[in-house]
């Protein structure tokens, strides 16, 4: 009898005990207000930088001269899992040597169906495209999210075929 | 009343929906309680709400791309998934891959674990009302996140492996941030025995509840941290060694209780032997190449490949069958979650409604692994 | 008289001999209760405003957050959006609903709180229901309060409102007991459940000192207990949202939903306010019995304040509550009454009676 009421006691001390404990942990972050973590988004845009290697959207690279260095093999659009990717090329006459050349017309990209996965940049042979580091993707309209990534006017760049 | 519609009211049974839409099934998955009062007399799981056919893509797909698409299965233990489909490719390539990669998949592997139970630990908080330990799951678990998002640029989804290594070498500063880490979680994981596990109120809600026994827990396939907290030891880690598995040392957490406290317990457990693992293999990480060259389309030989490995869940197994084209004749996944949430009747029979709240966040299911 | 400069009784006076030289007796008496029905009305609103992003400011900076940010500075608008989004919503019923007690439980709910509200001293004059049997007269409509829940159970014909409502029923019953008994203890100290004399009779010091170990031990319970009572974490079980997504209120929307919001916020404040009188003094200033000084500086601080700074302090305590600890099952809701507070409270009584008798209280 005296055995179980001091038991009994011991288990109500001991419950309060650990409710105790868990307040106290709690308790810690109330009184610690600089242990608060989250940031606040659109203020702190300038100090938000995302890792080099973050995968945000394919670009296609293009120079000061809007050149950039795709040949249009296809080897990305292959390589997609998804068929992100859509490259429509054109044979073009070169004035200079008289010869009709493959050219990209359209570097096609559909943002909505791509899953980020690095295959396309892995397989080209030129390093002509790169993971962008943008994330703000939201749009009022999905057909916003499909883009042409070679610029107006843009070429290959001189050298890459060789 | 008469006595026959006294007797046929009697016979009717209580039927309540939980889910596809709730907030205690995680995900998509829809269970079918009968219930007497509060009691529950059976569940009767209903998948296919979040079904992908996933195997029927793959068979389509390049062995690299399939590798992207494990990413969607669970997507808690993602590194795991890609880590499995790797090795079978690599079986089948016959490639040996550099002692670096190994470590550098093995140090991920437990990466994306404590990340895994983190989440599962602040999920589980939540699901029995202290929401607190929700934000602490996640606010340790996004250091972790951040390793990961410098690492390989992505920060759930990472498709880091590639068959032949790693898509690329480890940043410079990744030993500093993975050893702060582990600094930082060693002074944290108690803050979780204090504000869970030590807590009367969630004992009481978790011991003795949903128990499972070892006979259960083998012919139901329970495995990972669910299973060995009935008692079934099924690490694949310790019994088939893969990466560097079989140069590190460490425990195989096993309980013999099987009920939900004993599931918790085993997870918090194998949170410190994973920081045990990768204080192990982080200070001598092997110089060597960090990706060894395939042909740019692999295509395996004639044959059956397999390949299991841990993840967070449990064991995950990938079965290729090749015909020696560039994509599988055909491929099989065996994930943890599905052989798990087949025991759940066994569990929640007889216990209340709270209790199958603990009992599914005990067994830590992620329902797109379920319903690939 | 030390506090005479904060007495409100005397501006309550003026109002009323003014009131009475205008018009006649029945015209003073009803203007009187429109004049404080309104004052209520608007307290009551304004406490619920505050009270909400009260609570979701502490809950945010005990989860290492920020809470609301946007509305306003520091987000202090923010309820007020709330409000406006949820009267401009659309009240749906569903289909097979029982539509006249689906409508009337939110205000079997708020009623019970509101009349409650009238027995509450908010300082030394200023009472609008000044009852000899106050502590009694609370405790008796608090438990209306479950009518309405178990109304908006039944009436939403929802399987998980049904299931949350019987949960409620059974633990206000249970609890009630709880609450009164540990009140029942200050009320051996004191002799009489009437508030102004509850707090009179703390001139010297406060029920929770002067009654040192019984009175602690009931002060626990009652915050247990009443915890409970107002169906607030961890004793939640009536909405348990991740068991019944949202227990009795899963089916109300718009502006019903926000009486049942309403509602749990001020029965919040209304067991902190009965627990600030009955053991932490009401409004009475801190006071040691030998420090005059000190004394003097405690009654400088208006009584208002005292009593406000006094609930604020137990609705932190219960929001510490809701915020650490998990949910308790039903049965374990239950056996932790009947089988701990129970027992614990009616021996403290009995202990606290043998105090009294011998004298040994301060
Ligand atoms: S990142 Fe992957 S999905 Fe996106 S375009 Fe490249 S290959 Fe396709
Ligand atoms: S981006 Fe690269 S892989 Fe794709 S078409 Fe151009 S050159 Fe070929």
């Amino acid at each position: 009898m005296i055995k179980s009421i001091i038991k009994y006691i011991k288990e109500v001390l001991g419950g309060l005990k650990s409710l105790l404990k868990g307040m106290r942990v709690t308790g810690y972050y109330i009184s610690h207000p600089k242990e608060i973590i989250t940031q606040q988004y659109p203020e702190n845009k300038d100090t938000l930088k995302m890792f080099d290697r973050f995968r945000g959207e394919v670009i296609l690279l293009h120079d000061e001269n809007n050149e950039h260095r795709c040949t249009g093999c296809t080897a990305c659009e292959v390589a997609c899992p998804n068929g992100s990717i859509e490259i429509i090329s054109e044979r073009v006459l070169n004035p200079e040597t008289g010869k009709k050349k493959k050219e990209i017309d359209k570097f096609i990209y559909h943002l909505s169906m791509c899953t980020m996965c690095n295959l396309c940049i892995e397989s080209c042979p030129t390093d002509a495209i790169k993971m962008g580091r943008n994330f703000e993707h939201a749009v009022f309209d999905r057909s916003l999210l499909t883009s042409v990534l070679n610029r107006p006017g843009s070429k290959l760049a001189p050298g890459v075929e060789d | 009343m008469s006595t026959e519609v006294v007797n046929e009211i009697k016979e009717q049974e209580y039927f309540i929906n939980m889910g596809p839409q709730h907030p205690s099934t995680h995900g998509v998955l829809r269970l079918l309680l009968s219930l007497d009062g509060e009691i529950i007399k059976n569940v009767e799981p209903h998948l296919g709400y979040i079904h992908r056919s996933i195997e029927k893509m793959c068979e389509k797909d390049t062995y690299k791309m399939i590798v992207h698409l494990t990413d969607r299965m669970d997507y808690l233990s993602c590194h795991m998934n890609n880590e499995a489909v790797c090795l079978a490719v690599e079986k089948g390539i016959e490639l040996e891959v550099s002692d670096r990669v190994k470590v550098i998949r093995t140090i991920m592997s437990e990466l994306t674990r404590l990340s895994s139970h983190q989440l599962w630990w602040g999920v589980m908080g939540m699901d029995l009302g202290a929401i607190t330990s929700f934000l602490y799951g996640f606010r340790d678990r996004e250091m972790i996140i951040d390793i990961f998002e410098e690492t390989c640029g992505a920060r759930l989804t990472m498709n880091y492996n590639v068959p032949g290594g790693v898509m690329f070498d480890i940043p410079n500063n990744f030993q500093k941030r993975v050893k702060e880490f582990i600094i930082y979680f060693k002074k944290k994981l108690p803050e979780y025995d204090d504000l869970l596990s030590n807590n009367v109120i969630f004992k009481a809600r978790t011991e003795g509840v949903g128990i499972l026994s070892k006979e259960d827990a083998i012919s139901y396939g329970v495995t990972g941290p669910s299973g060995r907290a009935s008692g079934f030891s099924c690490d694949i880690r310790k019994q088939h060694p893969y990466s560097a598995y079989d140069r590190v040392d460490f425990k195989e957490i096993l309980y013999s209780e099987g009920d939900c406290f004993a599931r918790y317990k085993a997870r918090i457990d194998e949170m410190w032997e994973s920081m045990f693992i990768i204080e192990q293999l982080i200070d001598n990480i092997p110089e060597g190449s960090a990706r060894e060259t395939t042909r740019a389309v692999i295509k395996l030989p004639k044959g059956e490949f397999y390949q299991k490995v841990e993840t967070a869940r449990g064991e995950f197994g990938v079965y290729i069958i090749s015909d020696g084209k560039k994509s599988p004749y055909r491929l099989k996944f065996r994930s943890p979650g599905f052989s798990t949430l087949n025991a759940l009747n066994t569990m929640a029979k007889g216990s209340k409604i709270a209790d199958l709240v603990a009992i599914m966040s005990t067994i830590d299911l992620v329902i797109p692994d379920i319903d690939r | 008289m030390k506090f005479d400069i904060y007495d409100f009784s005397v501006l309550t006076k003026s109002i009323h001999e003014s009131l009475n030289s205008m018009m006649g007796e029945t015209a003073v008496m009803i203007s009187e209760m429109v004049i404080v029905g309104i004052i209520f009305l608007t307290l009551f609103a304004v406490l619920g405003l505050i009270l909400v992003y009260v609570e979701r400011k502490i809950c945010a900076f005990f989860q290492q957050r920020l809470g609301p940010m946007r509305v306003g500075f520091w987000g202090t608008a923010q309820t007020l959006a709330d409000l406006i989004k949820l009267l401009l919503k659309e009240p749906l019923i569903t289909k097979n609903a029982d539509k006249f007690l689906f409508n009337l439980a939110p205000f079997v709910l708020i009623i019970a709180s509101f009349m409650a509200m009238a027995a509450i001293p908010f300082a030394k004059g200023l009472h609008a229901f000044d009852i000899d049997i106050g502590v009694f007269y609370i405790t008796a409509i608090s438990s209306i309060g479950v009518v309405g829940v178990l109304l908006a159970g039944w009436a939403s014909n929802n399987k998980y409102s049904l299931i949350g409502a019987m949960r409620s029923g059974a633990q206000i019953i249970s609890y009630e007991l709880s609450v009164g008994l540990s009140l029942l203890t200050i009320i051996v100290l004191t002799g009489s459940l009437q508030f102004s004399e509850i707090i009179e009779s703390q001139r010297e010091g406060w029920w929770i000192f002067r009654g040192h170990i019984p009175a602690l031990i009931a002060f626990i319970i009652f915050l247990i207990a009443s915890t409970a009572e107002t169906n607030r974490g961890p004793f939640d079980l009536a909405e348990a949202e991740s068991e019944l997504t949202a227990g009795f209120h899963t089916e109300y929307s718009g502006m019903k939903f926000a009486f049942f919001f309403l509602a749990e916020f001020i029965n919040m404040f209304i067991v902190a306010a009965i627990g600030a009188t009955v053991f932490l003094g009401g409004w009475m200033p801190l006071h040691f019995g030998a420090l005059e000084s000190f004394n003097a500086i405690m009654d400088f601080i208006p009584p208002i304040f005292w009593f406000f700074g006094k609930t604020a302090f137990i609705i932190f305590l219960m929001m510490w509550f809701k915020w650490t600890f998990p949910r308790l099952r039903i049965d374990q809701l239950l056996t932790l009454e009947w089988k701990y507070l129970l027992p614990i409270n009616l021996i403290n009584i009995l202990v606290m009676a043998f105090f009294v008798l011998m004298g040994w209280y301060f």
